[in-house]
């Protein structure tokens, strides 16, 4: 049913003033408030990429000294990854729609959700006062006995900062796991979800086993700086590969953190822009459980040249490979579902358009790092690097842009300038491009990662991928320009703009608090576009 | 003072259905949070495994300083106290005031007891100097043995922090059962953290015969 | 009412709550039972067997575990959900302990020995 105006009362209009915003109980709000800090944490990473990518632009390492640039693409990854990547996607659309997808007024633990929030504000501002004390040199990855034992820089704010931010994602990924078991209306199955949700389903489960082992991890890493109390140290007998699996049981799933609720996204608007059901819905729905589960079988394959076991290696190599297989079933399955459906291109069709292609490199280039042999060669160079902001950029960021663009009018009842947002789609692709495929070739060619200082003849290299860099930042702030005009001078948007399916479609928008005027029943199967 | 149903609309919160719906939530909730408990403490027992198969006899020695009887009677303490936290449960499923927060009571007064045998214990691997750092002394080999209190300290230090915790939650539940507000019909805080009681108890159940009873056969025991 | 329609607050569950009462005597009777597995560790550590002594260990351990997990919280009269959960847990446990141990055992002489 279309509304020709905002209507009278929503979310937005419940209640005015900080107060009313920073003691919420609504899961939208607190969606907003997320999408708010995650927002202010990219662009602080993307600052320090910007720095990084300037000073790779000649050979020599010159424009900042090899302790500032140690410290510049520690913060960088420290910020994009635990700040950034891993809640954006859960934290903002995750907590917005996931009750509304599956009928309910509110996540089961709307004050546990508002407690997320602020556990990752509170281990944000850890991390920037770690910031402001000249930062932490000894990469994201903190390996030991370094961090443990060597570095001199502010590794125990950093620490406690991520360990405060782990809760917040544990807690997150417990509301969901319980809100799709419990909550669901009347007629909602399981398998009359959306695949946005089996997704978020998954991920819950991915952080709620993975993350405590990181934060304990990083508990001992601590109590090594701070107590003296040796576990990863050398000299007592410690063992710092220990750490590396402490470290990776956690860091890998991780990544399937940051790539399934992607994933999520990728269903809704594939369906949503080939005006067709997802083909092979149970096929894509196991395949989100799959990755959960084999992906917490393969992390020793960031430990390939760290000492483990050659045997332990080859397990680890073997499972890599077999956690590619339910990623390709859901390409297979999306690719299917556009054969022969009415497609069409608006600026989060685009962005599917970018993920496939890219998921794809980035998905096939892991498959030659599993491979023990091509490791060797490759690791710790920027083939790695390519590799994993293909995923992380090219795959996992381009359906945050496309998911916010898709429930943008649902989220904040306003039309985006759809012209613009093709242009920014576009040259976020171009300069996603130009930057990370010439890091393939460079590091296959032996450039290494983390050195801020290379051999002359990388050189043309590095410059394209900065000046992809460079087109890419002015692709990623396009939005902000029209995305935020739209607030004000936006058109107000209908219930559903794009015609699509789905239960967040038939509430208002913005939805009014508590989702729906009335309790929906549920009889339809999901995705039911007319053939 | 037993529930009565005009205290049920207070008890459902506004995006339930019914107390149903909320019970099992909450009791879900609980069980993955726990799960994540299982894991935080599965690093610790990773590094323990990993070490004390390299090195057995370091970790054998380490484990002959510290003293059965007190360790054997905390794991006792700990059985008692789930034991009465089970019977707070029972109380509070009855509706029953009185044995509620004397059940709650007793809990705590057991929780009190076995950090207070801890601190016994902690003070006495002070006094021997067997707390690691630049003060570390042990006679053998005390490099490796470094490593076995190192792992001591921080699993027991962290299950006595969740101890803490686990007191501070029910005293705050002996306060609202006082007060009355666990009925028959209501009664979710008590089941839940009873929950989180006896895991902390399981906690202790694996950590007793991993760090304390390691080789007793020989002359150290 | 509603055909073809379930609705999951009661397919998954009650929607009123009527509390399990579980018998007095099977408390106590884990009570007891825990206390003696107890003396029992104790007292195996005392004997010689060898390897045997951290498996006999572990293994009374994880009977005491049983019995808190089953009877204590009650995971013996919940629902399938809740048995899924809990040992989803302690199989993810189980997953980081032995393929952390794949590599140590496989590592070659000079690092882990039994016994």
């Amino acid at each position: 049913m279309d509304t020709a105006a905002t209507p009278h009362s929503n979310y937005l209009t419940d209640g005015y003033g900080l107060k009313s915003w920073l003691l919420t109980r609504d899961h939208k709000r607190i969606g907003l408030l997320y999408l708010f800090s995650v927002t202010s944490f990219f662009v602080l990473g993307a600052l320090f990429a910007a720095v990084i990518r300037a000073e790779l632009l000649t050979p020599a390492g010159d424009l900042v000294a090899s302790d500032t640039y140690n410290r510049l693409f520690t913060m960088h990854g420290v910020v994009m990854v635990f700040f950034f990547l891993i809640p954006a996607i859960p934290s903002v659309l995750g907590n917005f729609l996931v009750p509304i997808m599956i009928g309910a007024k509110d996540l089961a633990f709307p004050r546990l959700n508002l407690l997320s929030w602020y556990l990752y504000t509170f281990g944000g501002m850890f991390t920037l006062w770690a910031l402001v004390n000249g930062g932490v040199d000894t990469g994201w990855t903190f390996y030991t006995p370094y961090s443990s034992a060597f570095s001199n820089s502010s590794v125990a704010l950093v620490i406690v900062g991520i360990f405060i931010n782990g809760f917040s994602s544990i807690l997150t990924g417990l509301n969901f796991i319980v809100t799709i078991h419990k909550m669901r209306a009347p007629g909602m199955t399981w398998f009359r979800m959306p695949l946005f949700v089996w997704a978020h389903y998954a991920t819950g489960l991915i952080m709620v086993l993975g993350t405590p082992v990181i934060a304990i991890t990083l508990v001992m890493v601590a109590a090594e700086r701070l107590l003296h109390l040796g576990i990863f140290d050398p000299k007592l007998g410690g063992d710092p590969v220990l750490f590396q699996h402490l470290f990776w049981f956690y860091s890998h799933p991780a990544v399937y953190i940051m790539i399934l609720p992607a994933m999520g996204v990728m269903s809704e608007l594939v369906a949503a822009f080939s005006r067709k059901a997802i083909f092979g819905y149970k096929f894509v729905a196991f395949s989100s459980l799959a990755i959960a589960a084999l992906g917490f079988l393969v992390w020793g394959h960031h430990m390939f040249v760290s000492s483990e076991s050659v045997y332990s290696a080859m397990a680890f190599s073997l499972l890599s490979f077999l956690v590619a297989i339910p990623s390709a079933v859901k390409v297979f399955n999306w690719s299917a579902t556009m054969y022969k459906g009415s497609i069409s291109f608006e600026a989060p069709m685009l962005y599917v358009f970018g993920f496939i292609g890219l998921f794809m490199i980035g998905g096939m280039t892991g498959l030659f790092l599993a491979a023990i042999a091509v490791d060797v060669h490759v690791t710790d160079t920027y083939f790695v690097v390519a590799h994993f902001h293909y995923i992380m950029v090219g795959a996992s960021i381009m359906m945050f842009m496309g998911g916010i663009h898709f429930w943008w009018p649902k989220i904040f009842g306003k039309l985006y300038n759809e012209f613009w947002a093709k242009v920014a789609a576009a040259t976020i692709f171009l300069g996603f491009n130009l930057t990370f495929f010439p890091q393939f070739i460079v590091g296959y060619l032996g450039m290494p990662r983390r050195y801020h200082a290379y051999p002359p003849e990388f050189q043309l290299w590095n410059i394209l991928s900065t000046a992809g860099a460079t087109v890419l930042a002015v692709g990623y702030a396009m939005p902000a320009f029209y995305l935020l005009h739209s607030l004000f001078k936006g058109k107000p948007a209908p219930s559903n703009p794009w015609g699509a399916k789905g239960l967040e479609w038939e509430t208002t928008s913005p939805p009014p608090t508590h989702n729906f005027d009335t309790p929906p029943v549920v009889t339809e199967p999901p995705y039911n576009y007319a053939k | 003072m037993s529930g009565t149903h005009s205290d049920e609309p207070s008890v459902l919160q506004h995006h339930f259905d019914n107390l149903g719906q909320q019970f099992e939530a909450s009791s879900l909730g609980m069980w993955l949070f726990l799960v994540t408990e299982i894991l935080f403490f599965g690093g610790l027992f990773t590094a323990y495994m990993v070490y004390r198969l390299t090195y057995p006899e370091a970790f054998a020695e380490a484990s002959h300083h510290l003293n059965i009887v007190l360790g054997g009677t905390n794991t006792a303490v700990l059985i008692g106290s789930s034991l009465t936290m089970v019977m707070a449960v029972y109380a509070a499923q009855q509706g029953a005031r009185n044995r509620q927060v004397l059940f709650l009571v007793l809990t705590m007064v057991l929780g009190l007891v076995f950090l207070g045998v801890k601190s016994v214990e902690y003070s006495h691997k002070f006094a021997e100097g067997l707390v690691p750092g630049p003060n570390f002394r042990f006679e053998g080999d005390a490099i490796h043995a470094q490593l076995f209190f190192s792992l001591y300290f921080v699993m027991t230090g962290l299950h006595a922090l969740h101890m803490i915790v686990g007191i501070g939650i029910m005293a705050v539940l002996t306060v609202f059962a006082w007060r009355g507000r666990y009925t028959r019909r209501y009664h979710t805080p008590v089941e839940v953290s009873g929950l989180y009681w006896h895991f902390v108890d399981i906690v202790w159940i694996f950590l007793f015969p991993l760090l304390y009873l390691i080789d007793r056969h020989g002359a150290g025991g | 009412m509603l055909n073809n329609v379930t609705d999951p607050a009661v397919e998954d569950g009650a929607t009123e709550r009527e509390p399990h009462l579980v018998p007095l005597r099977v408390y106590f009777s884990v009570f007891a039972a825990l206390m003696v597995l107890t003396a029992l560790t104790v007292f195996a550590a005392t004997k010689d067997l060898g390897a045997f002594n951290t498996v006999v260990a572990l293994a009374i351990a994880c009977m005491k575990a049983v019995l808190v997990v089953l009877y204590f919280m009650h995971v013996r009269y919940s629902t399938k959900l809740t048995w899924a959960v809990v040992a989803g847990g302690f199989f993810w446990l189980l997953l980081l302990l032995l393929m952390t141990l794949s590599d140590y055992i496989t590592r070659g002489p000079g690092w882990l020995h039994f016994g």
